[in-house]
């Protein structure tokens, strides 16, 4: 843990300085207290200031940041003029599992290493996926709006759901949360397929080379993947014909993997059944044509949000910072 | 695929009575197999012959019904609970008694699991925050706790306790039991008594039946050892808890939170848990859903083709 701060001791026996990093992210007081005792910390939220120039300021320091944490999902992006700012950085650390807003083409070009948040929240996206599953097919969030509002007594038993048992559930991604979605739904009794980059030779799912075969397969998809230029709209308007009027589907990736319009479109007129959604394209604007929608769950991203999953957060972002900084491989890299 | 209907000479249908009317599409499905008669309009005559009662909901089968039935040989019960019925009176006739508890186990469960989910991670007072627009202007809701590695204690760990058992360990939670005696065959560990499971529990799940014994049997101190981040989440029947002293738990802050199918007294849900974030509500519903009408269906008319056959019953319910 001192490790970094010895290695910059210098002769005269000076206090060792703590390396410099960039911090673009904002951080609860556990984050930040960590943070502060082992790096000298530039903190881009605290600062105020806009962020060209908030980089500049630091691409010209006396000690500049070799490394920096840059949040996921947010406005900021890594890439060639973030990079040109602050030439100095070397590592990118990813506080998401997801790395659309960063670079890799320009990273690798310029052998900057990227690291993201691995597995650390894994188990909780598929448990919010799962979650959303049964609440759309089961009607658990409406049912529920149903009883508060005193209607029960009143207009008698909410219309029932679907039965999850024997359901076809298409996995686009199956990755650590597909993986760990697809195990959880195998206890409900849903037959599990799924759509990949390549099939994998380890799993026992069926494997579909495309998301429209997977769609017109299943009565339920979960999109579970990265977000990057080949996803970008994965689900559009052929993938939700294909699912057709009695499909639902959930996603837990980002909201650019669907067509939203196209989305919207299929809800309003019936061309699908229901919907899941915790990523939108454009947080925190949740199209208001949803919010009257009985079938359609909708939560503020927080799949990963669980006080449990941020303190094992911090954990791993350090421990990725201390691997680069003693010279270590990265704990979760990146590689393109 | 459901049995052969019996021997049908001149239109000969076994008799079945009814305890009240069943669902459109039940009663549409059994009366071509059967005669049925609903029991507050038999004559005496067919009252008297009568050997088979299909109850077909929850309204109340007391000793007085059972006794104007006197050649009365089988109970067949639509409901999972038979609570309703007078089973002492069944016992003492020898009237034997079952439920269609196998054809709904999974939905319960299923939905039970959907409670713990919903409760634990807020899902549904998430979409509701973002369905009232308030993502927009207040920005991120609160951070919740994890699902997976939940300590969860099921009561009762029948079909459907140990479906959500299975389901529930798919998530990675460590399950552990309380039922009447400990199942060798179950791979979690057994707790004798409520309370000892509550103490080691962050969640418990309620999935027994409702006799005297277990009447009430969430009190006060088993809620206490459950503990102020522990979720209480009910599917079997709103008599297993003290209601009262639920409400007084979760306003007071003694429980971390529930997720409620019964209640002591439906449709009435105590209104103090409308302003609770930390409650899930539903309408009796985790246990129907219309695909698992055509089990229930099949289940019913097959205990009572095995009786009127002289073969053993399906599902009996021991009493």
């Amino acid at each position: 843990m001192a490790s970094a701060a010895a290695a910059t001791a210098t002769a005269s026996g000076e206090p060792p300085s703590l390396p410099t990093l960039l911090l673009i992210r904002r951080v609860d007081a556990s984050f930040a207290a960590a943070l502060r005792e082992r790096f000298s910390v530039l903190d881009f939220f605290a600062s105020g200031e806009p962020l060209p120039a908030f980089l500049a300021a630091a691409g010209v320091a006396p000690d500049p940041p070799r490394a920096a944490i840059v949040m996921g999902g947010g406005p900021v992006r890594v890439d060639a003029a973030f990079l040109d700012a602050v030439p100095s950085l070397r590592c990118i650390v990813s506080t998401a599992a997801g790395v659309d807003h960063i670079d890799l083409h320009e990273c690798a070009r310029r052998g900057v290493a990227v690291a993201n948040s691995g597995r650390v929240y894994s188990a909780d996206v598929a448990d919010h996926a799962v979650g959303l599953l049964i609440d759309v097919l089961r009607r658990v969030s409406a049912a529920e709006r149903f009883v508060r509002r005193g209607l029960w007594p009143v207009q008698g038993d909410y219309p029932l759901g679907s039965k999850l048992g024997g359901k076809r559930v298409g996995i686009i991604g199956l990755g650590n949360i597909g993986s760990l979605i697809a195990k959880r739904l195998e206890a409900f009794g849903c037959v599990i397929s799924y759509n990949s980059r390549k099939s994998k030779d380890s799993v026992s799912y069926r494997y579909i080379p495309n998301v429209y075969d997977l769609a017109s397969e299943s009565d339920v998809l979960v999109v579970a993947c990265a977000l990057n230029k080949e996803t970008r709209h994965i689900v559009n308007k052929d993938v939700l014909e294909a699912l057709g009027k009695d499909g639902v589907i959930i996603n837990i990736g980002r909201g650019a993997n669907i067509d939203e319009v196209e989305l919207i479109r299929a809800l309003k007129e019936g061309r699908i059944a229901g919907a899941g959604l915790d990523v939108f394209e454009n947080e925190s604007e949740v199209p208001t044509e949803l919010f009257s929608m009985d079938n359609v769950v909708m939560t503020p991203h927080v799949a990963v949000c669980t006080s449990e999953s941020r303190s094992d957060l911090r954990d791993h972002t350090i421990g990725n910072l201390e691997a680069f900084f003693s010279g270590k491989p990265l704990l979760t890299p990146v590689l393109l | 695929m459901p049995p052969p209907a019996p021997a049908d000479d001149a239109g000969d249908r076994p008799l079945v009575l009814l305890s009240q009317t069943p669902l459109p599409h039940f009663a549409a499905a059994l009366e071509g197999r059967y005669r049925l008669v609903l029991a507050a309009d038999a004559d005496a005559a067919t009252a008297a012959e009568a050997r088979v009662l299909l109850v077909a909901g929850l309204n109340k089968v007391p000793a007085e019904l059972l006794d104007r039935l006197p050649a009365l040989e089988l109970v067949t019960a639509v409901p999972v609970g038979v609570d309703h019925v007078d089973l002492a009176a069944c016992r003492r006739r020898g009237i034997a008694v079952t439920n269609a508890g196998p054809a709904f186990a999974a939905d319960s469960a299923d939905y039970a699991v959907g409670l713990v989910v919903a409760v634990l991670r807020r899902v549904a007072a998430a979409d509701a925050y973002v369905r009232r627009g308030r993502w927009a202007t207040d920005g991120d809701y609160p951070l919740t706790t994890k699902v997976s590695g939940k300590r969860v204690g099921i009561v009762g760990l029948g079909r459907i306790g140990s479906m959500v058992a299975r389901r529930l360990a798919a998530f990675g939670c460590a399950v552990s039991y309380n039922s009447r005696s400990p199942k060798p065959s179950a791979p979690y560990k057994f707790f004798p008594s409520v309370l000892d499971l509550a103490a080691d529990s962050d969640v418990v799940v309620l999935s027994c039946a409702l006799t005297e014994e277990t009447r009430r049997i969430v009190n006060r101190e088993v809620m206490e050892a459950l503990g102020k981040d522990g979720v209480l989440v009910n599917v079997g029947r709103g008599g297993l808890v003290d209601e009262p002293e639920l409400v007084r738990c979760l306003r007071e802050g003694v429980i971390g939170g529930a997720g409620l199918d019964v209640y002591e007294n439906e449709p009435d849900v105590p209104p103090e848990l409308f302003a609770m974030d930390n409650v899930v509500l539903s309408d009796h519903r985790a246990v129907f859903t219309p695909e698992s009408f055509r089990g229930v269906l099949d289940l019913v008319a097959g205990n009572i083709d095995a009786f009127f056959a002289g073969r053993p019953l399906i599902s009996p319910v021991t009493l």
